[in-house]
This record gives structure tokens, sequence and C-alpha cells, in this order.
């Protein structure tokens, strides 16, 4: 049989090996900072490094940065080898990778700017949107076109995970951004309330299932046997594990939603394949530590094997917690405590960081063809990583759980014993500091792996391309395979196959537009829920622009423990005009859906200049430009034409009366505060805060 | 509540191409061996593989900048 030769792209995984390495760091040094903002809020430097602003950026560096480009690092390498073929195109890979980088660098700029849409790991506004879309699709196509001149006829499980990633990530980032461009860098989702709260955790937590989970997967299929120098246990185990696993990840999102003002059936659809999932991943996990059988004197001295072992111990220790805190009555402790922020970090230290760390140690020098520069360092590195998860997970479950406790404590004459928040915030701090411990350890390790790499290039020298042979596909299926024409057709024909798979996109887009048209028949259920003035509209942008989603939820849960301290629980009809929803995941301070008309004006004029003056021992930030900064009115009319057309009842030719209605309602709030002895002018950002911190959860407070 | 069936509707969609391409995968049988795929990943058909067991492995390089 006639053998082809041909040639691999090491420089593309080259490039992709520096990202990670660098954006990991960049990652990394974004969460120790806004680890130690929480017990020192000194930390809240500027305007731009705020922790409501800095938060979406750490997880987007560690989410997007740092894995992503794990990801891309160890897919161009594997792929190529068990295809047996180079990259169906080199400039669809330099292109997927330069724009890549270009994204991550304008989620910076834009993230640090206050540019956000606030819906979790979605931050980025629409033109980076759009971008991501085009940037995807072309590492699509490219996997696609790999696979199609391919010269292994099996495609190896690896492959499965990383074309499942494909397809997910591709309909989930489409169907949860839709949205309205108001300006250049403001959109508002066509999605309000629930039904935007159900589309962004049905994409959030999915994209936990197939950005941080199938391709690292796929990942771990490649190189834990590669580094163990045996088979993985199971290939059968594989197959099936990996079905299973992205048929019922899909259904999972609502679990992020329970006791909210979702439908019950939804809730209840997330538990269940919730509970589920705990076959599949578990399958994954047994299946990565049982490759190791009869290796484990390997373990010992390789550092590769070391973090291999405990990242698969990682996944199984997250995907057991995963569906444990899927159910109702855990997750009604848990929710929006610190236990969530614990869960995360050990999928994303443990899992994902060393799945990453242990692939760049096997990596590099290979691409290098010299040895690791020093196995001693990996070691280190090894520990300090490991201690630095412990030390962060063990004091953020403490305190996820503290809390949780404290929060619904009740006295024995039935009120709440801390009715004070803050009181509950405070007992966390010792664990805070710990936690920058864990944090400084873990970077200290990445640091020192940083080092070891880097002289481990010194050592070496960079091999681009490598040489290697193997029979073409079509000889083995001549004639014996009839189900394989319409796969050859297309191998031969490039172009034909890029417009088919633009057509397969455009399709998608198409059908994404449809969720519009279902939801504009679906508004207004409260009649006393009215759209915000112009003024709330402004305040609402400014509440996203500066974060404060990432430490208040606005979403009372119907225990009598938050209808004590907040108010009268969540109902769906609230949220109508909620584009986007502002429910949160996470409460760092309380939860505001009832804080209108609880304070007077000024003690929110205060409170915002420095929170300690109202609430001695606030960790919150202040937000001193609030009061200097004037408010940028300009683009209302935009987006109350934006606005109307996501659905919100703005009467046909509002725009021109809003700045008006604007003006009137600041002056009079301008006028109260005056009366209160502070002096400032209508038209400053926070008069239009304070408008509609003044608003929440009062339309049915009258009631 | 309707973005459910919105939301159902994709994930089936997705379900569904899912299905459609592992029934392509089981009908062209790329899973009728179970067993050898797992250890052929293990073997590179690169031409000179890399021994990083090797102290001295910092061979020449320059072959694989030749041309072909």
């Amino acid at each position: 049989m006639e053998v082809e030769k041909f040639r691999y792209d090491n420089q593309i995984v080259r490039l992709f090996l520096f990202a990670t390495i660098g954006w990991a760091l960049t990652g990394f040094i974004f969460g120790l900072w806004i680890a130690l903002q929480l017990p020192f809020p000194g930390f809240n430097i500027s305007e731009a490094f705020t922790f409501g602003r800095m938060r979406p950026l750490h997880t987007n560096a560690v989410i997007f940065a740092f894995v992503g480009n794990g990801i891309f690092l160890g897919y161009y390498y594997s792929a190529q080898r068990l295809l047996k073929t180079r990259n169906y195109s080199d400039l669809l890979s330099r292109i997927h990778f330069w724009g890549w980088q270009l994204i991550i660098v304008a989620a910076a700029i834009t993230l640090l700017m206050g540019y956000t849409t606030s819906k979790e790991y979605a931050e980025l506004e629409w033109p980076i949107d759009i971008a991501i879309a085009i940037v995807w699709v072309v590492w699509g196509v490219n996997m696609i076109g790999t696979i199609m001149k391919r010269r292994e006829k099996h495609m190896y499980v690896a492959i499965w995970f990383y074309i499942s990633t494909f397809i997910t990530v591709a309909v989930l980032h489409i169907v949860n951004s839709l949205e309205i461009p108001a300006t250049l860098f403001k959109s508002y989702s066509i999605y309000a309330g629930v039904q935007d709260a159900l589309v962004q955790w049905w994409y959030g937590h999915n994209a936990v299932a197939f950005f941080l989970t199938t391709p690292v997967l796929g990942l771990m299929y490649y190189y834990l046997p590669k580094a163990a120098e045996r088979p993985v246990y199971s290939y059968k185990l594989s197959i099936i594990h990996f079905w299973a696993l992205i048929f019922i990840y899909i259904w999972a999102g609502p679990h992020h939603l329970l006791y909210s003002s979702t439908p019950d059936w939804a809730q209840a659809l997330g538990t269940v394949f919730s509970i589920m999932l705990i076959a599949p991943s578990w399958g994954g996990m047994l299946n990565g530590l049982l490759t190791l059988r009869g290796a484990w004197d390997k373990v010992r001295t390789d550092p590769v094997l070391k973090f291999f072992v405990v990242a698969v111990t990682a996944y199984g220790m997250a995907t057991f917690e995963g569906p444990m805190l899927s159910i109702k009555s855990v997750n009604a402790l848990s929710h929006f405590t610190d236990w969530t922020i614990a869960h995360v970090h050990v999928g994303a230290l443990g899992w994902n960081g060393f799945m990453l760390y242990g692939i760049i140690y096997w990596l590099t020098p290979r691409l290098y063809g010299t040895q690791l520069f020093s196995r001693k360092l990996a070691n280190a590195h090894f520990w300090l990583g490991t201690l630095g998860i412990l030390f962060y997970v063990i004091p953020i479950y403490w305190a996820g759980i503290t809390q949780g406790l404290m929060w619904k404590q009740f006295t024995a004459d039935g009120v709440l014993q801390y009715p004070n928040f803050l009181e509950t915030v405070l007992q966390l701090i010792p664990m805070y500091v710990l936690r920058v411990v864990g944090g400084t350890l873990y970077l200290t390790g990445a640091i020192i792996g940083l080092y070891n790499t880097y002289r481990t290039m010194r050592a070496g020298r960079f091999i681009p391309e490598v040489e290697a042979e193997a029979p073409p596909l079509r000889a083995v299926h001549a004639g014996e395979d009839a189900t394989y024409w319409g796969h050859r057709w297309i191998e031969s024909r490039p172009v034909q196959f890029i417009i088919l798979a633009f057509v397969a996109i455009a399709i998608g887009s198409a059908i994404g537009n449809i969720p519009m048209f279902v939801i504009q028949s679906n508004i207004p259920t409260i009649a006393s829920v009215k759209p915000y003035t112009p003024l709330e509209v402004e305040g609402r942008d400014i509440y996203i622009r500066e974060g404060c989603v990432g430490c208040h939820s606005q979403m009372i849960r119907p225990f009598r423990s938050e209808t004590e301290r907040y108010g009268e629980y969540s109902k769906a009809g609230e949220y109508v005009y909620d584009h986007p929803f502002l429910w949160g995941s996470k409460r760092t301070g309380p939860d505001l859906l009832r804080v209108g008309r609880k304070y007077p004006d000024a003690w929110h004029f205060n409170h915002m200049y420095d929170p300690t003056s109202m609430s001695p021992g606030s960790i919150m930030p202040p937000y001193p430009w609030l009061i200097e900064d004037q408010l940028d009115y300009e683009s209302l009319p935009a987006k109350i034409s934006a606005l109307r057309s996501v659905g919100v009842p703005y009467p046909a030719g509002y725009e021109e009366k809003a700045i008006a209605d604007l003006k009137t309602q600041a002056e009079a709030i301008a006028a109260n505060l005056a009366a209160g002895g502070i002096t400032t002018t209508w038209d400053r950002e926070i008069i239009a805060l304070i408008a509609y911190l003044q608003r929440l959860g009062t339309d049915i407070k009258a009631e | 509540m309707y973005v459910m069936f919105v939301l159902i509707g994709f994930s089936l969609l997705v379900a569904l191409i899912f299905l459609g391409v592992f029934i392509w995968a089981v009908r062209s049988g790329q899973y009728e061996d179970q067993y050898t795929p797992s250890v052929r990943a293990l073997f590179d058909d690169e031409k000179r593989v890399h021994d990083t067991s090797d102290t001295s492995s910092k061979h020449d390089t320059q072959e694989h900048r030749s041309t072909d």
C-alpha cells in the first residue's frame, strides 16, 4: 500500500502553549486580587479595579483565556496525530489563534471599562459576541475539515469530545447572546426576567459542561494514556460515557435556579438530570484513574501523572458535589453562599488547572526535542498547587456553610438570630484571608511552572514541523464501505464543505431568532408592574456597569428566613421588564430586591460614597466617582428604542420625551437630597442609581 | 416561561444532531473495534519519535526543517 508523507504543524501548538501559560498567570493574579478585596476593601484601588468589574474579568480570563487556550493547545497537538493528517488549513489555525487572543484583550479592556451584559460568563458586549461566534466557527471548520481529510478511519474518543464541544458551544453562545444593541457597547438581552434567567443558566451550566468538561475529557483521553504509556482502561466505557454525558448534560441547567421564580417543573427537570449526570461523569473519572492500574509506580515519580491524578480526582469530587448541590434541600443551604465558589474552584483549580499543567509539562519537552528542565521544580509546582487548592477550598466551604446556617438561624422567640446581614459577612473574614494564602500558593506554583517551561524551551530547540507517514484512508475503503461515499465526496471538496458549514450556521442563526417572536407574546402578568422610568433605566445600567450583581442578588426565595430578612418573596411577574435579569448567584452583600423605599435617598448617597459610614465594617467598595461623574444620558433615546424592540411597552415617540422625564425625576431626587443637607446636582450618576435602587421591588409593595 | 419550550427545542436539536452523528458512527463501523483504537493512540507515526527519556535528546533538528 502506498504510504503518504505529511507534516504535523507544531507552530500552532506552540502559539497556544505560550498563550495558555501567559493567560493562566493573568487569570490567577486577578483571582488573587479580588480575593484580597474581600477581606481588605482597600484593594479596590480605582473605578476600573473594583470587585464588581474585576470578578467577571477573573472568571473570563480563567475560563476562556486560560482553559480556552489550553483546550486549543491540547486539541491542535492531539487531533493532527489522532487523525494522521495536518490541520485542514494553516490559515484558519492562525485566524483562530490571533482572533481568540484579540477577543481576550478586547474582553479585558471592555470589562474593566464597565461594558458588560452582566450575564455570567457571557458578560462581553455584542461586538465581541459576534467576534467569538466567528472565531468559534473558524475553529469548527478547521476541525471538521481535518476530520474529513483524516488518514485514520476510526475517530478516537477524544475527537468525539472535541466535536461535541464545538457544536454545543456554538448553539449555546448564539442563543444566549441574542441582544438588541442600543449603542456600540451597550445592548439589552432580548429575554426578560424569568425567561432570561432560564436561557442564561441553560447557557451557563452548559458552558461548564461543554467548555470546561467535554474538551478537557477529550484531552484526558489522549494525554493521560500517553503519559502513562498504556491504553485507556476501557475504550468501550469511554464511548458509552461520552454519549451518555452529552445527552444528559444539556438538560441540567435549571439547577442554578432552584427555589427561584422559575417554574417548578423546570427546576425538577434540572434536578433529575443533574443527579443522573453522576453516572457518566464518574464513568470518565474511573476510566481515567483505572488507566493507571499497574502504572501507579510511575505516578510516584512522574510529575505529569501526579497532576493528572489530582485533576481526575478533583473531577470526580466536583461531579459528585454537583448532583448533590442540585438536590433542592441541599441547594436551599448552599445557594448564594461561598459553597458554590468552593465547588467551582475544585473544578477550575483542580480539574482544569491540573489537567492543563500536566499537558504543558508533557508537551513542552516534546515540542522542543528535549527533556523537562527540572522534575524537582515540577514536583514543587505540584505540591504548591495541591496545597493551594486545599487552602482555598476548605476555608471557603467552611465560609459557605457558616453563612448559609447563619442566614437561616432563628432565636427561640422566632426572630432572626443574625438580622444584620453584615454580621454574617464579617464572620467569614478569617476564611477569606486563608483563601488568599491558598491562592498565593497556587500562583507561586504557576510561576515556578513558567520558569520551568521557559528553561525547558531554552534547553531544547523548537521543532516547527514533524514529518509523519501513513497510508491514505481512501485505499482502505475503496469498494468495501458503501456508507462512505458522502464523506469521500466532501473530503475532496473543501470549498463546498465550507459553504455547507456556513449554511448550517446560518440555519442555526435563523432559528435563533425564533425565541424573540415567541417571547414578545408573553409579557405582562402583574398589572402594577410598570416599565422603568428613563432615570431608572440609566440607574440600572450603572448598576450593571459596576457589576453590583456580582455580590447582590435580586431573588428572594420563599423561605421564612428570607421573607423575614428581605420581605415578600419574588414573583415571576415582577421581572417582566428586566432586560437582562439581575438575580445574581452570590450574596456577598444582602439581597436588594425589596431595598426600594427602605432607606432615605441620603442614606444611599452616603452609602455609595463610603459604605462604612452607613454600615460600619462593611467590605463593599466605595463608589465616589458616582457622585462626581456626570450622567451621560445622550444615548437614552437609543436605549428606550432598543428596550421597546425587546418588548418593553414604551409608547411610540417616547424617545423624544424621555430626557425631559429623566430631568424631572432627577431634580426631585436632588431636591430631596438637598432637604437632607446634601448638595449635588440633578445630572450626577448617583441620582440615577438612587432612582433605580428606590424603585426596586416596590411595584408590588403597595399592594 | 415560553422560553423553556424554545430551550427544550434547542436542546432537542442538539440532541438530535448528536443522535444523527451517533447513528452514523455506529453504522459506518466506528465502534466495531472497541479495543485497538485505545492502543493505536499510543503510537506516534512520526518518522522519528522523540525519546524523552534520553538525556542527550537535543539532537540535530535540522532534518525536521528540511523541505519535502
